[in-house]
């Protein structure tokens, strides 16, 4: 009995561990590797979101990345000069310029996104399958469209050129892209987001996991399985499912405001189609519905490419550069993905199964 | 003497040139096993999908234990207390049985997301609550072993059951199984009977689409005969049985 009690726990402490020694072992190699890490977390939150929608409600959303484009923006735009350089009125307002710290950033910034999860919901409640697909896809671009085009005439977004000089994130008087000597080891920049991003993600798989095992969460799921069966049964269906659109914009929107503080700069550049396709590619690939794997799926997926990299470039060379490296990089991706996919339909974790052939003697008199 | 359960009168109901349904009438009382049976085509499960809302009706007024609802919506029906099962079996497949037991307490519970996330003392109590009573219903129709097994994987008598515990989670005045017997061999019919004569025993009352004569003549205490969308019969299943309509429509007469 007293075994079963500690092998968890010991496995957790293991976990924990491993989480918090990881950057200190990849900054040895450099801070490029960590910062794969920290990419790899933001798209750990991302996917997560992600999966409250797809995995859970069975809502196929292909424009996902708007959620992490709206939160990246608002933190772009609460903490950075534009506002005060274009609006007179600004800065009038705030004569040192706009600069709001992370504890009010994060909340803002899962409200705000949770709202457009809302608004972009609504209209596609009746839709289904490949059309609401091919909906969330459209509003997807909608949004990075009016990014690059809010510039003209009142200048908002700055349009494709982007905005800048975002502020780091501040955690208690100290910005975090600023060396953090603690005596016996220097954390760089990177290494501090690693541990930020880290405790976010943590709270996130918590939440989603609690959210898994509750009343909202089993009727998200029932919709999944049967959208009529479950309105027999007193679900309401529109308003839950606007509860999943919603919840998992919130991930997106504060995946989004991490990301414009950790790069210092946000363009719509960031939040292309192809952004939202690797989003879904990471949820189904890694496990529909199955947090870790989730997890397992963001974390390949984000790190893959970087990792390839590494690997490209040596082949290329070894062809005397006949061979492309961004391009032998996407073909291996590619590759990656379909032989997962074919080796493993259900994902590369997905959930258990139960009682996959019933037992004889289960088999009700 | 209590309102009745179910009482509709006047429904009808037409898909463009076809009359579904034409001035269909039912009035179910408390603690009956209600038959509601017919050739193929006749009408009933039309008629079936009409009073729980998934199909909006032409005309008819509907009272549910003494209170008027409007069919509109299908969880609204749900939530004023008509549960039913489907003809091909719907359950939540990727989903164990005791979790589609669980889903059916939603509509009878109210926790939401905030006490979901930070685990509310009120939220662990409502899911202890809920848990114990989907065991109960599972008990009850004889699969308690099953608890843990996904949907999918019951075998189909299983599924039956599994489906009306579901409806029965929610807490329904009325529970109406849209051809339960449909593909069941004898031995799962005679189950079947004894377990819609427990739930009768149990003082809840049900309606029963059949296409199986015989079972429902066994087991009803009112039937209603359908046929081309409109009732030809409507009384004791004695009754209706001997009547001369009812024998034409099942057994035709001949001219066609």
């Amino acid at each position: 009995m007293k075994k079963t009690m500690v092998i968890p726990y010991a496995r957790y402490v293991l976990w924990g561990l491993l989480l918090l020694a990881l950057p200190l072992v990849l900054q040895i190699f450099g801070n490029g590797w960590v910062r794969i890490a920290d990419m790899a977390l933001l798209y750990v939150m991302l996917a997560l979101g992600l999966n409250i929608v797809v995995g859970y409600a069975g809502l196929l959303d292909l424009g996902f990345v708007a959620f992490f484009a709206v939160g990246a923006y608002m933190f772009g735009l609460l903490a950075s000069p534009h506002l005060v350089e274009n609006f007179p009125m600004f800065a009038a307002m705030f004569p040192h310029g706009i600069h709001t710290p992370l504890w009010a950033v994060i909340p803002l910034g899962a409200g705000l996104a949770g709202l457009f999860g809302l608004l972009l919901g609504a209209p596609t409640l009746k839709l289904r399958g490949d059309y609401l697909a091919i909906v969330t896809l459209g509003f997807g671009e909608i949004i990075r469209v009016f990014l690059n085009n809010l510039d003209n005439p009142v200048n908002i977004t700055n349009g494709p050129k982007g905005l800048g000089q975002i502020d780091p994130m501040t955690v208690m008087g100290h910005p975090l892209s600023r060396k953090l000597d603690l005596g016996f080891i220097e954390l760089p920049g990177v290494t501090q987001y690693y541990y930020l991003f880290l405790a976010v993600v943590l709270v996130s798989v918590l939440v989603c996991y609690r959210l898994e095992h509750s009343r909202i969460g089993r009727a998200w799921m029932a919709i999944r399985e049967d959208e009529i069966a479950a309105k027999a049964m007193g679900l309401n269906t529109r308003n839950l499912k606007l509860m999943a659109f919603g919840m998992g914009a919130m991930f997106g929107g504060v995946s989004g405001v991490l990301f414009s503080s950790f790069q210092g700069f946000v363009s719509p550049e960031s939040f292309s189609l192809m952004e939202s396709v690797m989003i879904v590619a990471m949820v189904v690939l890694g496990g529909l519905g199955h947090l870790p794997g989730v997890i397992l799926g963001a974390v390949l997926l984000s790190a893959l490419p970087e990792v390839l990299r590494y690997v490209a470039g040596p082949l290329q060379q070894m062809t005397d550069g006949r061979l492309d490296a961004a391009i032998l990089r996407q073909l291996l991706i590619a590759l990656a993905m379909i032989l997962i996919m074919l080796w493993r339909p259900r994902g590369l974790w997905p959930a258990p199964e139960h009682g996959k052939a019933l037992p004889s003697d289960k088999r009700s008199a | 003497m209590n309102a009745p359960v179910l009482n509709v009168q006047g429904i009808s109901k037409r898909f463009g040139g076809l009359q579904a349904l034409s001035d269909v009438g039912m009035r179910i009382e408390h603690g009956q096993v209600y038959g509601l049976i017919g050739p193929n085509g006749a009408g009933k499960t039309t008629f079936f999908n009409v009073i729980t809302g998934l199909y909006a009706p032409d005309s008819g007024r509907f009272e549910l234990a003494g209170k008027p609802y409007q069919p509109s919506a299908v969880h609204e029906v749900a939530k004023a207390g008509i549960a039913r099962t489907f003809q091909n079996i719907r359950l939540f497949a990727d989903m164990t049985a005791l979790e589609n037991v669980m889903v059916g307490r939603h509509v009878r519970t109210g926790s939401g997301l905030l006490g979901a996330i930070f685990r509310s003392k009120a939220f662990v109590a409502e899911e202890a609550v809920i848990e114990q009573s989907a065991r109960e219903l599972l008990h009850y129709v004889g699969i308690a072993d099953l608890a843990d097994y996904k949907a999918r994987t019951l075998s189909y008598g299983d599924q039956r059951r599994l489906e009306i515990a579901r409806a029965l989670a929610t807490d329904p005045q009325l529970l109406a199984l849209d051809e339960p017997a449909a593909g069941m061999n004898a031995t799962e019919k005679v189950e079947l009977r004894e377990l819609i004569d427990r739930i009768r025993n149990d003082g809840r009352t049900v309606l029963l689409i059949e296409h199986d004569v015989k079972l429902v003549m066994g087991l009803c205490d009112a039937v209603t005969v359908l046929d081309h969308g409109k009732q030809i019969a409507q009384g004791t299943p004695a009754q209706v049985q001997a009547d001369p309509k009812v024998i034409e429509a099942y057994l035709g007469t001949g001219g066609h």
